[in-house]
């Protein structure tokens, strides 16, 4: 209803052509990430300023406003619209708003810790209250607040139920839960191997491991980022950057054929993407060296298959080398130098497992960067064994 | 002072049989009041006012936890509508939406879902952001983990149910990945490895995708397989988790705060 009221007759909205178009190109991953890793850096780096509430105020009106004009569109609309889709709207402004706040409270703790006052929380630290009625009151409070919220939502908004499971017919563009939306987009960059087994075991993994990593003994039970700068930002860039910022690409800027639409662009099933990616031992045998794939065990099919996997191993040989360098130098030369502190407060272990984790979180930008600037494919190909990285 | 029916109803035999303390204005009865109550007896009697409430915790667990409760009741409601094979579970469905009138069942329970898995991502955010892993509460965070793939398994395995396009295909694209688990699936690096006598060990229709989908595809058997995971098994692992989980908070020294 809301969008035939808005959009039918003006489908473009209030927003001017040229400026959409101009959000349309910088919403390109591409552009948009590393832009979104920028303002990332500069809210960390900044946050005692852009956290006052009058700043902080300014830009989410500033962003509401922009959000509502953009409504006035009639393929945004379309899109913010879908019933599974507004969920994700309501996580990005929790999110935002969240993000806001812990940085908030920690803003002010750390002014306070710096001034010997120690962290608000400390206050009173030690007056304990009764659970009956000061928990029990405000736990209700919650409850009832909830229970209203999604009352209202379920009688405003239709859970959807399309046409019967078809298994011949495939819609385009099928998409995963939203939720997983940031596992699919990394299928972009990496295999499924990769992008649906091994990282996201290594996530959990990660987080699992993330209380034993952690040495340092401030910051536990109060908000902080003063004292806990290397932490809070790690997992900040992780939980954004990796995985929220995934999912709303996924979601919102990936059309038919799993190609980028701008979030005023429409979803043409015919948008042809050129794609000319080529795999690092291509660009290295055939592009650089010009020699050809070598074949040093043999060039002929009936040398048997232990030949064959010699070649491709050959083949592969400058990726291979690159991702055992990527794995193996980072761990010895960080030991000794930037993070020599780091090292000999945790241990070989903990340091190694510390390194290793966040390299495989490294490995996603890492790739996008080399896809972007460099149209990389793989770095290792190996289809013959699905082993391709 | 003349006894009010309130009075008289309070003094009866049944109603102190049922609550074993006065009214909970006192000190002592309000300790009561936390203690004698099954539910409530989830919480300590006190906690440290620093830890109360909205500003340090968001109420996130707790909402987390409500919402579990609100998909627990709405969807054994919906249970009693639907059967998962491949003929009756889409029309089940449009049933629901087509034969009752002002029926919000089936949307409390996807939108509860999605708030759920919001929750609790949320919820790991703020235990993270207030160090609230550090020690002694390490196991406890992990305890937190687990719970989060579960809460991501069970909404991922209820979004099959309603066994419509957006349901099969969703699935599909996920369960996808499993084919190319290393070694386990039959499109997976190593798989080719796992070979006797030049034969693949590895196929199509014994690889890990199979055993999540009973098939090579999203057919009627993991329909079955989806429901039984997503109406017993899941919630049931989830369920005891969440108890060690309540458990721990009290006995890591209830909510963190500073030392
Ligand atoms: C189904 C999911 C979950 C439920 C129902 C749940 C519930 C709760 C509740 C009610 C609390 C009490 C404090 C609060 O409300 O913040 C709590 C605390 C805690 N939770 Fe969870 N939780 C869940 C998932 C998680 C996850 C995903 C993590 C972390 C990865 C986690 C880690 C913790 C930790 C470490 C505490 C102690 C915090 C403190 O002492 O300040 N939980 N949880």
């Amino acid at each position: 209803m809301l969008s035939l009221l808005l959009a039918e007759g003006h489908g473009g909205g209030l927003i001017p052509a040229p400026v959409r178009s101009a959000i349309d190109r910088l919403c390109d991953p591409q552009y948009f990430l590393p832009l979104f890793f920028v303002a990332f850096v500069a809210g960390l780096v900044f946050y005692r300023k852009w956290t006052q509430p009058k700043v902080a105020g300014g830009i989410a009106l500033a962003a509401l406003a922009g959000f509502g004009l953009a409504l006035t569109n009639h393929n945004f609309l379309e899109i913010v619209e879908r019933p599974d889709n507004i969920p994700i709207v309501g996580m990005l402004g929790l999110v935002a708003f969240f993000t806001w706040y812990s940085l908030r409270l920690a803003a002010v703790n750390d002014e306070r810790i710096e001034k010997g006052e120690g962290p608000i929380e400390k206050t009173g630290s030690n007056d304990r209250v009764l659970v009956w009625p000061d928990l029990v009151f405000s736990e209700f409070i919650a409850l009832i607040l909830c229970t209203v919220l999604l009352v209202v939502w379920a009688i405003a908004v239709k859970a959807p139920l399309e046409d019967p499971a078809n298994p011949f017919k495939t819609p385009n563009p099928s998409k995963a839960p939203w939720y997983f939306l940031g596992l699919q987009e990394m299928l972009v960059y990496y295999d499924p191997w990769l992008a649906g087994v091994v990282l996201p075991g290594l996530i959990i993994v990660g987080l699992c491991a993330a209380p034993y990593i952690d040495f340092n003994p401030k910051g536990n039970g109060y908000y902080t980022f003063k004292e806990r700068r290397f932490a809070i930002s790690a997992f900040l860039f992780g939980f954004l950057n990796l995985w929220v910022v995934m999912v709303l690409i996924g979601t919102f800027l990936r059309g038919p054929n799993w190609n980028v639409f701008g979030p005023f662009e429409k979803w043409d099933v015919h948008k042809v993407v050129v794609l000319n990616n080529v795999n690092l031992s291509e660009g290295f045998w055939i592009g650089w060296l010009k020699t050809g794939f070598p074949a040093w065990f043999g060039a002929s099919p009936a040398n048997g298959s232990l030949a064959q996997a010699g070649n491709v191993i050959a083949r592969e040989l400058p990726g291979l080398v690159l991702v055992l360098l990527y794995l193996a130098v980072p761990p010895p030369v960080l030991a000794s130098t930037v993070m020599k502190g780091f090292y000999k407060r945790m241990g070989f272990i903990r340091f190694n497992l510390l390194v290793f984790l966040m390299l495989s979180m490294m490995c996603l930008p890492i790739k996008m960067i080399l896809r972007w600037t460099l149209n990389l494919k793989y770095l290792v190909a190996m289809p013959e064994w699905f082993l391709n990285i | 002072m003349a006894k009010t029916p309130l009075d008289e109803i309070r003094s009866s035999q049944v109603w102190r049989s049922i609550f074993r303390h006065g009214y909970p204005d006192t000190e002592r009865n309000r300790t009561l009041a936390a203690l004698s109550n099954i539910f409530l007896h989830l919480h300590p009697v006190r906690v440290r006012k620093s830890g109360l409430g909205v500003r340090y915790t968001w109420c996130m667990g707790g909402l987390t936890f409500f919402l579990f409760l609100v998909e627990t009741i709405t969807g054994i409601l919906l249970m009693f509508y639907y059967r998962p094979t491949g003929d009756a579970a889409y029309n089940d469905i449009a049933a629901l939406r087509d034969h009752v009138p002002l029926g919000v069942m089936r949307e409390l329970h996807r939108w509860g879902a999605h708030a759920m898995v919001v929750s609790v991502w949320l919820h790991m955010f703020r235990v993270f952001l207030t160090g609230s892993y550090k020690p002694p509460r390490e196991f406890n965070w992990c305890v937190g983990v687990i719970l989060l793939v579960l809460t991501l398994l069970l909404s991922f395995t209820g979004y099959l149910l309603p066994w419509d396009q957006l349901a099969i295909w969703a699935i599909t694209v996920g369960s996808n990945m499993a084919r190319a688990t290393p070694f386990l699936g039959h499109e997976g690096p190593g798989a080719s490895a796992l070979s006797v006598h030049g034969l693949p060990l590895i196929h199509s229709s014994d690889d890990a995708r199979f055993g999540l989908l009973a098939g090579p595809l999203v057919g009627e058997g993991a329909l079955l397989r989806f429901y039984v995971l997503h109406c017993i098994l899941i919630p049931f692992v989830a369920s005891i988790l969440m108890a060690v989980h309540f458990w721990r908070v009290r006995k890591d020294g209830g909510i963190s705060g500073p030392m």
